[in-house]
């Protein structure tokens, strides 16, 4: 029987962190990239691009993430892949990341007046370019609070990867708690390290909204 | 090698599915009807005289909106028990949904109730009704029409949320599909049916809201 001093417990937690945050890294830039082309699709001219982007966005807000997590997990060895939990927890939150930002920006490129288009067109910009110059950091700039949250979202989200197996900071504390029987304070710890993490985010959404709210 | 798609487990397995669906329903009706509730109060506590109050139930929507679900769920069923609050998994999942459900709504419904013209309060007070009663019928029911889709949207979240309540044996939707899929062994049918039965309730419950709270606001809510 080894002994769990609460030090240990605390740098065993600390440890299992560093997965939580590699995977919120990494799930959030390729949700943001896969969310891109998503955003393209949602506001492209052809009518079956956009619905296809409708559905693909409603389908992941409107399941839970834990059954897209079992879902990829089981289904794609189905497919001939052979598939761990970390390529799964990666693969689903980056596919659910992106559809969420997604629909975060599409608010955003949605809520630029029209004659930014037309003033694009005018200086003879064709549609990528208007895209690249114009609209797209415009819509990102406008919608840097939603996003910044929306990070915060998908830490907390990172939790869920315990129940496909996968070792974060929650499976760790699992196992931890099984060894110790305190859960009082691991649970309490394993809180106050994604608060840790999260809060600093929050307060900075804060600060966003308060400054795009005093630019309008 | 192909694999088939086997679906044939399908016929004897609709009663499991429907009473885990019937049991996260019933999971969400609790929460919703509490946490609207107390999110009044919370959303009433934020705007008090009293500096004390409002620190503390910002510390509470801060704590909870910053740590994740599962572990809210985990620190109630496994920690508590320490200080002799043992409680069955769907009161726990209950305390639990509620709990984070109110962080959020205290929000949602303090900005609608400052939404509503001050001039209402005022008009309803001179005409003579007390301030209870200008609460509920005046106050209320304008502010719930100006949230009504933001609250309509974290009944949802919450809903799916609560799919990982099956971590601690509640008997709703996602714990019947592992007992399932343990059962077929048919794991992605088995999920892939069960996510079509909470596609579809995500998209009932918000018509169903919608279509109701319509209704009731118009007519006036009072």
């Amino acid at each position: 029987m080894i002994e769990f001093t609460f030090w240990d417990i605390v740098r065993n937690l600390l440890l299992a962190a560093r997965w939580t945050v590699l995977l919120s890294i990494v799930a959030f830039a390729g949700g943001a990239i896969a969310g891109v082309a998503i955003l393209l699709m949602r506001i492209s001219k052809r009518r079956w691009l956009r619905r296809a982007a409708e559905y693909y966005i409603g389908l992941f807000q409107g399941t839970p993430l834990l059954m897209q997590l079992f879902l990829l997990f089981f289904g794609l060895p189905l497919l001939g892949f052979r598939i761990e939990a970390w390529t799964a927890a990666v693969l689903g939150l980056t596919l659910c990341a992106s559809a969420y930002l997604a629909e975060i920006w599409r608010g955003g490129v949605q809520s630029l007046p029209s004659g930014q288009w037309d003033a694009g067109s005018s200086l003879g910009l064709h549609y990528v370019a208007q895209l690249r110059l114009i609209i797209l950091p415009q819509a990102f700039a406008i919608t840097r609070a939603p996003t910044v949250g929306f990070l915060v979202q998908l830490i907390k989200s990172t939790a869920l990867t315990s129940i496909i197996g996968f070792e974060e900071l929650v499976r760790t504390s699992n196992a931890i708690n099984n060894a110790t029987f305190e859960p009082f304070t691991v649970y309490g710890l394993v809180a106050l390290i994604y608060f840790v993490l999260c809060y600093p985010l929050t307060r900075y959404t804060k600060i966003l909204e308060l400054r795009t709210a005093r630019q309008h | 090698m192909g694999y088939a798609l086997d679906f044939g487990w399908l016929n004897g397995a609709i009663g499991m599915i429907a009473s885990g669906a019937a049991m996260t329903i019933f999971l969400i009706a609790v929460t919703t009807v509490a946490g609207v509730i107390l999110s009044i109060f919370g959303a009433a506590a934020k705007r008090s005289r009293y500096p004390i109050l409002r620190k503390a139930v910002g510390a509470y929507v801060e704590l909870i909106r910053n740590t994740p679900f599962l572990v809210q769920l985990f620190f109630i069923f496994f920690g508590l028990p320490r200080f002799g609050i043992r409680l069955d998994p769907v009161v726990a999942a209950m305390l639990a949904m509620t709990l984070n459900m109110t962080a959020y709504t205290t929000e949602i419904v303090g900005s609608g109730l400052d939404a509503v013209p001050k001039g209402q309060r005022e008009a309803a007070a001179a005409l003579g009704l007390p301030t209870w009663l200008v609460f509920i019928k005046i106050v209320l029911p304008q502010a719930l029409k100006v949230i009504f889709p933001a609250l309509t949207s974290q009944i949802i979240i919450m809903m799916l949320e609560s799919s990982v309540v099956s971590q601690i044996a509640v008997r709703e939707l996602t714990y019947e599909a592992d007992m399932l899929q343990a059962r077929t062994f048919r794991a992605f049918e088995t999920y892939f049916i069960v996510t079509l039965v909470y596609l579809g309730m995500s998209i009932g419950l918000r018509r169903l809201l919608f279509a109701g709270g319509r209704r009731a606001i118009a007519g006036g809510m009072a």
